[in-house]
């Protein structure tokens, strides 16, 4: 038996729900109601410019911030004894067991202008400060859900770099910021290329983070194509258009960090 | 040879997990030597490597660089390289780039860098290969690589790590002649890291034999080949007999039940001593003109000689001999008073 029939489910399953709800999106995006060729969808996109652009903007933050964060922590891991490793994984994998809007709710409560933060301050007679309904507030639930999916994919690459490559990198006189710049971050290119996608697509297109924890301040063009379909104003043909343009905008993204990480790397995506 | 001592090394300590590595090791290296560092896995030989290196900092005593104290000093500061035992190459650069690394670090002009890196990879025979990926390389083209990439920073100490123990014999033979011929036409200090007894009698100047984290002998590969201070080196340094005897007076041992002459003094009288032999400095006589007389228990072709076993009193006698003997035969054993080197009983 040919191998390609091993993939055959999977073939069938990618036509069935990737491929034809795909044509279906461009399809529902480039007519209107009584099903006839329309440009007016995508036109009308301007209007919620600032939306995209605060979607984008947003995403883009929380993803710095995963992998600042995720970074150092994922070459802490690397350099543990594997038996040890497992263990500190497991810890930080564990929150990501807890179902993600009773993670969101719980930010929800802490931020709250009654929230236990404010009321910590206000034992000092500080506060309360508006936490919550705030871009601040958004980011700060994007990179606590979206951390993890950083840290694994930088971890991988990571557990991979043999420690004498970076003793070889010293011994030829590196300092610690040299060993980064020169060794570390060139060969962990892979892992920073995945995690950045892995972080930045779902947060770009979050409804959930940015409606319990932005309120109407950082609306973002999750809420609104959410509003298309399940909304008052019920409009599928704007929906298809918005969600084609940020699938444009997200790939656009992508491909420039790939191009970036391609200079330094072989590795491609 | 001059006789400035480059690295010394002062009571060194190093523990791990409660386990002592080194203990309370000195050594000094003299400049412009190819010094080896030689003993079973586990000896210490590489944790003194990775002292002298910067890689480790030990628990207690002084690590001395041209007379400077260096104990604390980080690697990148130095002016010692090291090729590292997997080469340790850097995957994302490209062949000329991984030799270039050291220098760029150190922002010479480009020209500089250029000639300097063309020229060493001349040296390692590799000046086709500039623009070459590193994992395109076979094992000991990326050697070669990994040699270059720390040659070309000119240190004054190279250390390597076990470097041809990934190459296979044929190689290995010709790396070994390689880099003698490097160190000398660089007139550099080499300290070299190996388990391997003929790597290191073949390259060395100095050998130093390793057992437990203590130094058991340093010599010439002549020195530590004939005259092996301890039962240990004898062993180690080259197939031997080692039996207990009795050191009856000056210049007169008693082993197999025998009593034999041999040029060695000043052990006190009847003191329990161990007996070195060389598997080729036992001659093979008929039995009735043998000293000793055993029955040959196996034979078997080496190549340029025969290994020989002759079981004598209960012990098994190595012996290497031109002359083929048969299974089963009675054979006589004679043995020179040069032959016999007598050493202190080892305690365990």
């Amino acid at each position: 038996m040919s191998k390609k029939y091993i993939s055959t489910p999977y073939i069938i399953w990618m036509l069935l729900f990737i491929f034809a709800p795909l044509c279906l999106v461009v399809y529902f995006a480039f007519t209107d109601k009584n099903g006839s060729f329309t440009i007016e969808n995508i036109s009308r996109l301007s209007q919620y410019s600032t939306v995209f652009m605060r979607s984008i903007v947003l995403a883009a933050v929380a993803t710095i911030f995963c992998l600042i964060f995720a970074y150092p922590v994922s070459y802490f891991l690397s350099r543990l004894r594997a038996s040890r490793r497992k263990i500190m994984l497991m810890i930080i994998i564990l929150p990501m067991w807890m179902n993600f809007l009773l993670r969101t709710y719980a930010w929800m409560n802490l931020l709250e202008k009654n929230g236990l933060i404010n009321k910590f301050f206000g034992l000092f007679g500080l506060g309360p400060f508006d936490l919550i309904y705030t871009n601040g507030a958004v980011i700060l639930g994007m990179v606590y859900n979206y951390l993890p999916f950083m840290i694994m994919p930088l971890y991988s690459t990571m557990v991979k770099i043999d420690h004498s490559l970076i003793e070889a990198a010293q011994d030829l006189g590196a300092n610690t910021y040299n060993v980064l710049a020169k060794v570390l971050l060139p060969l962990s290119m892979p892992g920073i290329t995945t995690g950045i996608t892995m972080v930045f697509v779902p947060s770009c297109s979050t409804f959930i983070i940015s409606k319990m924890l932005g309120g109407d301040t950082a609306f973002m063009i999750g809420d609104l194509i959410e509003l298309q379909f399940l909304g008052n104003d019920y409009n599928p043909h704007l929906g298809s258009a918005m969600s084609l343009v940020l699938m444009v905008l997200v790939l656009l993204c992508m491909s420039i960090t790939n191009g970036f990480a391609d200079e330094d790397t072989e590795v491609s995506f | 040879m001059d006789n400035n001592i480059i690295v010394s090394l002062k009571d060194i300590v190093v523990d791990f997990d409660e386990e002592t590595i080194l203990n309370g090791l000195s050594l000094d290296i003299h400049d412009k030597e190819f010094v080896t560092l030689l003993g079973p896995s586990g000896c210490g030989k590489t944790t003194t490597l990775r002292i002298i290196g910067g890689f480790l900092s030990p628990k207690s005593g002084n690590v001395f660089f041209d007379g400077k104290e260096i104990t604390h000093l980080p690697p990148y500061k130095r002016l010692v390289n090291t090729v590292f035992q997997k080469y340790a190459l850097f995957s994302h650069l490209n062949v000329f780039e991984n030799v270039a690394f050291g220098l760029r670090l150190q922002k010479l002009p480009d020209r500089e860098i250029k000639s300097r890196v063309l020229e060493m990879l001349e040296i390692v025979g590799l000046r086709d290969f500039a623009r070459r990926d590193t994992t395109t390389l076979s094992g000991g083209q990326q050697q070669r690589v990994a040699i270059a990439r720390a040659l070309v920073n000119h240190p004054k100490v190279l250390l390597l790590d076990e470097p041809l123990g990934a190459l296979d014999l044929k190689l290995r033979k010709e790396m070994q002649t390689e880099l003698k011929r490097i160190q000398q036409a660089l007139d550099i200090t080499f300290i070299y890291v190996t388990h391997d007894q003929e790597e290191a009698l073949t390259m060395s100047d100095t050998v130093v034999v390793m057992k437990g984290g203590v130094i058991q002998q340093i010599g010439t590969p002549q020195d530590i080949y004939n005259e092996p201070v301890n039962a240990f080196v004898a062993d180690f340094i080259g197939e031997s007999n080692i039996l207990d005897g009795i050191m009856v007076r000056d210049f007169l041992v008693e082993f197999s039940g025998v009593q034999f002459s041999c040029v060695d003094k000043g052990f006190a009288p009847n003191e329990l001593v161990n007996v070195v032999i060389r598997p080729e400095d036992i001659e093979v006589v008929p039995a009735i003109q043998g000293r000793l007389s055993g029955v040959v228990k196996s034979v078997v072709f080496k190549g340029v000689h025969y290994e020989i076993i002759v079981e004598q009193g209960g012990f098994d006698w190595i012996i290497h001999s031109t002359q083929k003997q048969n299974v089963g035969e009675l054979i006589g054993l004679n043995i020179g008073p040069e032959e016999i080197h007598i050493m202190k009983r080892m305690r365990d």
